[in-house]
């Protein structure tokens, strides 16, 4: 059975000058419901903007955005942020957690924000650290975490409210290539557990493969990344 | 490393941290540099102005003295000129002149005119200037009711050569011809010349004078020829040299004008307190480029130094700014204004601004110096991190955590409450002053502990625009100490001012009922020395149909010594039984005078500056023969700052025969009205424009719009102070807003509208605000404490009643929390919109 359309980016093109080229050339996209999806791209070939129009904060210059057949243009500001605050996870390359936050309190902002109570706010999201593996460090001031111990809380934060999308940006960059294969594999594991749909913004190859599809952003457009750069990147006995 | 090659690494440095700050940040540093500008410019002004009125001053009494090496002073009723025959005759004595000094009542104007009556040749020994000013004129001056007048008095007067002046002598208008106008180089001052035997006829003053200038043998020893000359003046007359005749001004208004300097510091030390937020906000804002540049091979000492230039770059565009500033402003004012700023004591004519190198360099230095003092700080931690943790991308609030603050705090406070309980030094209150400045870095020090345990105390309330925010304060206790510190210190200072003025003008005011309780009160314009009520004018007066009652007082300057002003005698009814009800009493003796002495009442600057007490005897010089008093009590006078004695009317007229009285109240009779009791006078007297005439009522209300408007400076002072300190929470408001751009977007992210973000701003503000508000308010009220009990006191010996203006208190705390959560929003704006989306991606 095909699983059901969840994202469906129509005709998106995006330019940030009138006179000059667009960043996203009429860009096709389909994301199926569960389906974890890796985008690679070089430094400004348009994949941050590529990320702010499906999480509906940008508007492209014309072609639709549609999440569940519903085309995020045509709602108000107010409307995308709730929508995104109920169905979009987050996790991005600089972490972005609160530092005057604990870990806890960290990982429960976006139910805190959705309005749920306590104490199922707080059960909610150390259930999520747990199976992050990080339980331990609930009370602990966030400032005092490492790089993997930072990401693994805003992988949990990303997924605590359950959402149907996650949107990963270069979650391994500031990360070692140890740290990074877990981080990895986590999310992966997470996005399985909870049966979200994501999309990974990655310069890494390796990390691409992790996910079920890859594509390239080239021209403005997305397309299949090349196989002989994606054989290239399976790793040869003797060779690190 | 050389010297030289030291000083290179910290030039480097600097550049590049200045190039930093000011492509990064030009707002802030303008803010900064401005703040230093207005105290320094608050600061030199009012030095220059203070200074110019004092140089004139100063001026004024050299040429009224001339080259006397000793001026002998009496009452104005003066002193049996047979003590000029002695004096001059002394051995010791190379020249004499006598001369009659005195302030005459002009009908319907104010002040009153000052007149020398003088010998002019005699005069000319020691002013040689003044008869060549004279010139032909001088025998002209030996006509009767003659008198010349200085250029400034003619312009005041709008009198020419052959009209007349009048003057009120005694009860009734007398007219002087004016002869002459008298060049600039003579007096610069409103003055009138007349020979002095004209004075003495035309004042009624035969036989009398109550100025001797003398010029002493040159080789004679001096100090042992004025203890020889001392022993001839009888009580009452007083002598001094040209130093103490110059410095009574200076020492009466220097408590004034050390209180006016110390307002202008309080401007320049929030500057100071600006600068010390502005740069620890953006030494943490650039904590990551300090780290590098410690990488790179910066030494502490080094980038201390460059961050130390930094401040010092700063306060010394600000200070030659506001050099520049406080010159006009003091030009402003001196010639628009004049140069008293409000005391009196200090008034003369055409101060002239001059422009001191030495003072003003000496203000650039100050200003520099405290930008400096508020750099130090941040500098000094900036050196001390280690460039790995500087360079870690983070929250900076643990650096400033280490700080130590909270023992500091309390010590300083602690310091501070024993310092106010000093004595004044000096005659200044510079413990008080001392005492405040402690209480002040006591209590920032103690802000951070406070901050947290009150942000820390707060529960949860599951709402997350609050939450955040409360988190965020909590977490950044030490960050937002620094934001806060200068308006919580002006706010404080505004809160203790209001607190202060608000119980100084209800005691003015209370005062003022207790002193005016007749319907009308009435005297001869403007207080003078020849203007009196005669005693059948008093009884008309009295006898008149719609008066109820009358009391008239005399008023009288007596010199008790020769080094400080002369106090005012009053002689008035009262009961020494119940002094209480006559003069607002403040302490007072249960003894009964001991026979053969008079019971008196002494005001509390007498009591201060004299160091006498209730219980006490005093020695009243009274027409050549000393009255023993017996301090009976000690009376609250706002009015005469050199001291008063109050003695009983009829006790005094035993004494002097002398029935005349310059002042006096009315009671109108019920079926009379106060404009027909008015009208009832005027006709009895028939003295015009000469007699003052006002309800009482009128009288408090005018007297209390003038004090108003006294202290009108004081809280534009106080405003601009404020003003300055929300400017620097704005701008520390705005960069921090910026520096937590990434974190907004990352809310943005996550589903916080955009006016969720701008409401946890705000929230964030208004805690702070209240927070800054309450404690502002503690904090203030500690002050007042001090102002009322101790700088007022010993300043000018004032006793306050502590009245809070509740209402007052609260619009202003109210204003200062709309003001500051305005701020927030207003900052937050900018760091809320699309470009704190992008910045998610911009951290590394």
């Amino acid at each position: 059975m095909t699983p059901a359309l969840l994202l469906s980016l129509d005709e998106i093109t995006r330019r940030y000058r009138t006179d000059s080229a667009p960043v996203l050339d009429r860009l096709q996209l389909r994301l199926a419901c569960g389906e974890y999806l890796a985008i690679m791209g070089e430094s400004g070939s348009g994949k941050s903007t590529l990320l702010n129009l499906i999480a509906g904060l940008d508007r492209p210059d014309s072609g639709r955005v549609l999440f569940e057949g519903v085309d995020l243009a045509r709602l108000t500001d107010d409307a995308v942020t709730r929508w995104r605050r109920a169905s979009v996870g987050f996790v991005f390359q600089a972490f972005h957690v609160l530092p005057y936050l604990t870990v806890l309190q960290n990982v429960a902002l976006p139910l805190e924000l959705l309005g749920v109570r306590e104490p199922q706010r707080s059960q909610r999201a150390l259930e999520m650290l747990a199976s992050c593996g990080i339980g331990a460090l609930a009370a602990r001031d966030a400032r005092e975490l490492s790089g993997g111990e930072l990401q693994r809380v805003a992988i949990a934060r990303a997924l605590v409210h359950r959402p149907r999308l996650v949107l990963a940006d270069e979650p391994t960059g500031n990360l070692d290539a140890r740290a990074a294969q877990q981080i990895l594999l986590l999310l992966r594991q997470q996005l399985r557990a909870n049966g979200a749909s994501a999309v990974l913004i990655t310069h890494s190859i390796s990390a691409a493969l992790t996910a079920d599809r890859q594509l390239q952003l080239v021209a403005g457009q997305l397309r299949p990344l090349a196989a002989t750069a994606a054989e290239a990147a399976i790793p040869t006995p003797g060779i690190p | 490393m050389s010297g030289g090659g030291r000083m290179h690494g910290a030039l480097v440095a600097w550049r590049a941290l200045t190039r930093l700050q000011l492509r990064g940040h030009p707002l802030q540093l303008l803010a900064t540099i401005l703040a230093i500008a207005l105290g320094v410019a608050l600061g030199s002004a009012v030095y220059l102005v203070n200074s110019a009125a004092l140089e004139e001053f100063d001026q004024a009494t050299r040429r009224l003295v001339g080259s006397a090496d000793l001026v002998i002073r009496g009452p104005p009723e003066g002193f049996d000129e047979a003590l000029f025959v002695t004096l001059a005759r002394h051995a010791g004595v190379s020249a004499a002149s006598p001369v009659l000094d005195l302030e005459l009542t002009l009908p319907g104007q104010a002040p009153p005119l000052q007149v020398l009556g003088v010998d002019p040749f005699r005069a000319a020994l020691l002013q040689p200037v003044l008869i060549g000013s004279i010139g032909d004129n001088v025998t002209r001056l030996f006509e009767r009711d003659t008198i010349m007048l200085s250029r400034a008095a003619a312009q005041q007067l709008r009198l020419r050569p052959g009209e007349d002046l009048t003057v009120m002598v005694g009860g009734a208008p007398r007219q002087l011809r004016v002869i002459d106008i008298l060049p600039d180089s003579l007096y610069r001052e409103p003055l009138g010349i007349m020979d002095i035997a004209t004075a003495q006829w035309s004042l009624q003053r035969l036989g009398r004078i109550n100025r001797i200038d003398l010029r002493l043998t040159p080789g004679a020893p001096a100090a042992a020829l004025q203890a020889q000359l001392a022993m001839l003046l009888p009580p009452g007359v007083v002598m001094a040299t040209p130093a103490m005749e110059r410095g009574r001004a200076l020492s009466a208004t220097r408590a004034y004008r050390v209180n006016l300097n110390t307002l202008a510091l309080v401007a320049l030390l929030t500057g100071a307190f600006l600068v010390f937020s502005t740069q620890s906000l953006s030494v943490l804002r650039r904590r990551t480029a300090l780290g590098l540049l410690r990488a790179l091979g910066v030494t502490r000492l080094q980038l201390q130094c460059a961050l130390l230039g930094e401040g010092a770059a700063i306060g010394a565009v600000g200070s030659l700014t506001g050099a520049v500033l406080g010159a006009v402003i003091a030009a402003l004012v001196l010639r628009h204004l004049g140069g008293d700023l409000g005391n009196r004591a200090l008034s003369t004519t055409g101060p002239v601004l001059a422009l001191q190198p030495l003072a003003i360099g000496a203000f650039v230095l100050i200003g520099t110096a405290v930008a400096c003092l508020g750099a130090w700080i941040p500098a000094s931690e900036a050196a001390r991190r280690a460039p790995a943790l500087a360079m870690k991308a983070g929250d900076a609030e643990p650096a400033l955590r280490r700080l130590p603050t909270t023992v500091p705090g309390v010590v300083l406070i602690a310091f501070g409450a024993a310092l106010s309980w000093l004595p004044p030094i000096g005659g200044l209150p510079l413990a008080g002053y001392l005492a405040i400045a402690a209480l002040l870095a006591g209590a920032v020090l103690l802000i951070p502990a406070l901050m947290r345990r009150a942000t820390g105390s707060a529960a949860r309330s599951g709402h997350a625009t609050f939450d955040i925010a409360m988190a965020q304060l909590k977490g950044s206790a030490s960050i937002s100490t620094i934001s806060l510190a200068a308006i919580i210190v002006s706010f404080s200072l505004m809160v203790a001012m209001a607190i202060m003025v608000h119980s100084f003008r209800n005691s003015f005011e209370l005062w003022l009922v207790k002193l005016l309780p007749a319907d009308l009160q009435l005297r001869l314009s403007s207080a003078s020395d020849t203007g009196a009520f005669s005693a059948e004018q008093q009884a008309r007066m009295a006898g008149l149909p719609g008066v109820a009652r009358a009391q008239f007082r005399r008023v009288r300057e007596i010199w008790l010594r020769a080094e400080r002003p002369p106090v005012t005698l009053i002689a008035r009814d009262i009961d020494p039984a119940h002094p209480a009800d006559t003069l607002p009493l403040v302490r007072d003796t249960a003894q009964t005078a001991p026979i053969g002495t008079l019971p008196a009442w002494i005001s509390e600057a007498l009591q201060d500056q004299y160091a006498v007490k209730p219980g006490d005897k005093l020695l009243l010089p009274l027409d050549g023969k000393q009255q023993p008093l017996f301090i009976a009590g000690v009376w609250r006078d706002y009015a005469r700052g050199n001291g008063a004695i109050v003695i009983a009317r009829a006790a005094y007229i035993a004494l002097s025969a002398d029935h005349s009285a310059n002042e006096g109240s009315l009671w109108r009779r019920p079926d009379t009205s106060a404009a027909a009791l008015e009208q009832q006078v005027r006709t009895a007297l028939q003295i015009g424009d000469a007699l003052e005439l006002i309800g009482s009522e009128q009288l408090r209300e005018r007297s209390l719009m003038l004090f108003d408007r006294a202290f009108a400076i004081t809280y534009a002072l106080e405003g601009i102070a404020v003003a300055i300190g929300l400017v620097g929470v704005g701008v520390a408001a705005s960069s921090s807003a910026l520096a937590r751009r990434a974190q907004f977007g990352m809310l943005r992210h996550i589903g916080m509208l955009r006016r969720q973000v701008l409401a946890m701003l705000a929230i964030e503000g208004m805690l702070m605000s209240t927070l800054s508000a309450v404690y502002g308010l503690g904090l203030g009220f500690g002050l007042s404490l001090i102002l009322v009990y101790v700088i007022n006191r010993q300043s000018f010996s004032w006793s306050i009643d502590l009245s809070v203006p509740w209402g007052q208190l609260g619009a202003l705390s109210t204003a200062l929390i709309a003001a500051a959560a305005l701020t927030a929003l207003w900052s937050g704006r900018a760091a809320t919109g699309q470009d704190a989306i992008r910045a998610v991606r911009e951290d590394w």
